[in-house]
């Protein structure tokens, strides 16, 4: 729904894949230009971007406000919503919030218990529980209605672009997977010392003097660790978006309304599923990751 | 789509959100939990044993109280005996002190009898006398026929 213009629906899906783009303006762009005429810049100058073509055009220095909002809103729900239960803690009889937030601890503790084999490490459940409901809410934003926050933010709020769903921005997702990637490389010096991190990358499947294949085989499946985490999590959200903004694209006559309408319901639906899922995987596989950290190999 | 400074932005995010979940959060609620959890435990424990104590406590009552019922039976038991024996003793006394009353009558009687018979004799020895001045017409001198006397007192 980007105002000016008649509304296309591609314009319409381009609207909703865009970003709220701040960051800084180079020389590529129009408004940075001599021959720019209204609200120009000026190159180095950081600021919002007007269109998907100026937010791209800024390069790695910009940040997505939308998304990256959104999923700094969502996280503090979750330490709001979990740190009064913290406070309710008691050993008498558990009240309502609190019944619901240890139901979800307990679940996680059980799980990190039987995925985890290494004791004595006090982060691993919390960045499981962390993992688990954040994800989980930044999925939930999907739910929502596609048009509703854009809607308000472009009538009300003169806000040109609203990406709700954090977990359809790759920077989010593969932002949390190199968050993980970060702890398994911590965790694999700490626990294997720097040097038998890298015999264990180096010497292994191969013989010693093949070193250089190995290094390549196991970098690889290093780096595929965060990579898949973070692109499983977006392929799927973004799909399941992608899915929502073509439905919605079928409002218009009674029948399309209402096969648009009744479709969306089964989408929604099904899409509890995939969102709970998808939290529970990236929460599983990054503690299955980080229990291979802790995993000191015998020596060959 | 491309890769920005959200990405960083989103881990130190991820950082500082796992850090104070883990401060804050984690601790306080799986402590209560695990805290909760053993009072459960305990209160349940506390519970078994009292119910095992109560059934002890119950087959010690029976117990003390078949001991008492065997108790009382012997003491009625012993009350009977004693009471039978009362009986038979007094019974004995009773006799005895009847055998007794006969024997010391019998005595009487037979004092009695004695004492008549010496009254009689000496009767007899009157009466003898007389009867002998009557037919003799004369005093019979008691002296000079004492022996006489004696000798018919004592065939009575």
């Amino acid at each position: 729904m980007a105002s000016g213009g008649p509304l296309t629906a591609e314009g319409y899906i381009q609207h909703h894949l865009t970003n709220l783009v701040y960051g800084q303006f180079n020389e590529g762009h129009a408004r940075a230009q001599a021959s720019c005429q209204e609200h120009c810049v000026a190159v180095g100058d950081w600021g919002f971007a007007q269109t998907a073509e100026e937010a791209s055009q800024m390069g790695f220095m910009a940040i997505n406000v939308d998304t990256m909002g959104w999923s700094l809103v969502l996280g503090l729900i979750f330490l709001f919503i979990f740190g009064r239960a913290a406070k309710q803690a008691t050993t008498g009889v558990p009240s309502g919030l609190l019944n619901f937030v240890e139901t979800i601890v307990d679940f996680i503790d059980d799980l990190v218990r039987s995925t985890f084999q290494h004791s004595g490490n006090a982060l691993v459940a919390p960045m499981a529980l962390t993992i688990f409901v954040w994800v989980f809410f930044m999925n939930l934003m999907d739910l929502i209605p596609v048009d509703w926050i854009p809607f308000v933010a472009e009538h009300y709020l003169h806000i040109p672009f609203m990406k709700v769903v954090p977990s359809t921005d790759p920077n989010i997702t593969l932002g949390m997977a190199f968050g993980v990637f970060m702890l398994i490389v911590y965790y694999s010096i700490l626990k294997k010392g720097a040097w038998g991190f890298f015999s264990e990358l180096a010497f292994h499947p191969f013989p010693k003097w093949m070193f250089p294949v190995n290094l390549i085989l196991e970098g690889v499946n290093l780096i595929a660790k965060p990579v898949s985490l973070g692109l499983r999590l977006f392929g799927n959200l973004y799909a399941g978006e992608m899915i929502f903004i073509l439905i919605a694209l079928m409002y218009g006559g009674l029948v399309m309304s209402v096969a648009g309408g009744v479709l969306q319901l089964a989408w929604a639906l099904f899409h509890v599923l995939v969102i709970t899922l998808q939290a529970f995987i990236f929460m599983v596989l990054s503690v299955v990751y980080l229990n291979q950290a802790h995993d000191v190999m015998e020596e060959h | 789509m491309s890769i920005t400074l959200t990405l960083i932005g989103q881990s130190i995010a991820f950082f500082v959100f796992v850090w104070i979940c883990m401060k804050a959060i984690w601790p306080p609620i799986t402590e209560a939990m695990a805290a909760r959890q053993k009072q459960i435990a305990d209160g349940l424990a506390a519970a078994e044993r009292a119910s095992l104590d109560l059934e002890l406590a119950q087959k010690r009552a029976t117990d003390e109280l078949k001991d008492a019922k065997a108790e009382a039976a012997a003491l009625v038991e012993e009350a009977r005996q004693r009471a039978a024996q009362m009986v038979d003793e007094a019974k004995e006394d009773a006799r005895a002190e009847g055998a007794k009353l006969l024997e010391a009558a019998r005595a009487d009687i037979e004092r009695e009898v004695n004492r008549a018979r010496e009254t009689l004799r000496k009767d007899v020895a009157v009466l003898a006398v007389a009867g002998a001045e009557k037919v003799l017409g004369q005093a019979v001198d008691a002296g000079a026929h004492a022996a006489l006397l004696d000798d018919l007192a004592k065939q009575l």
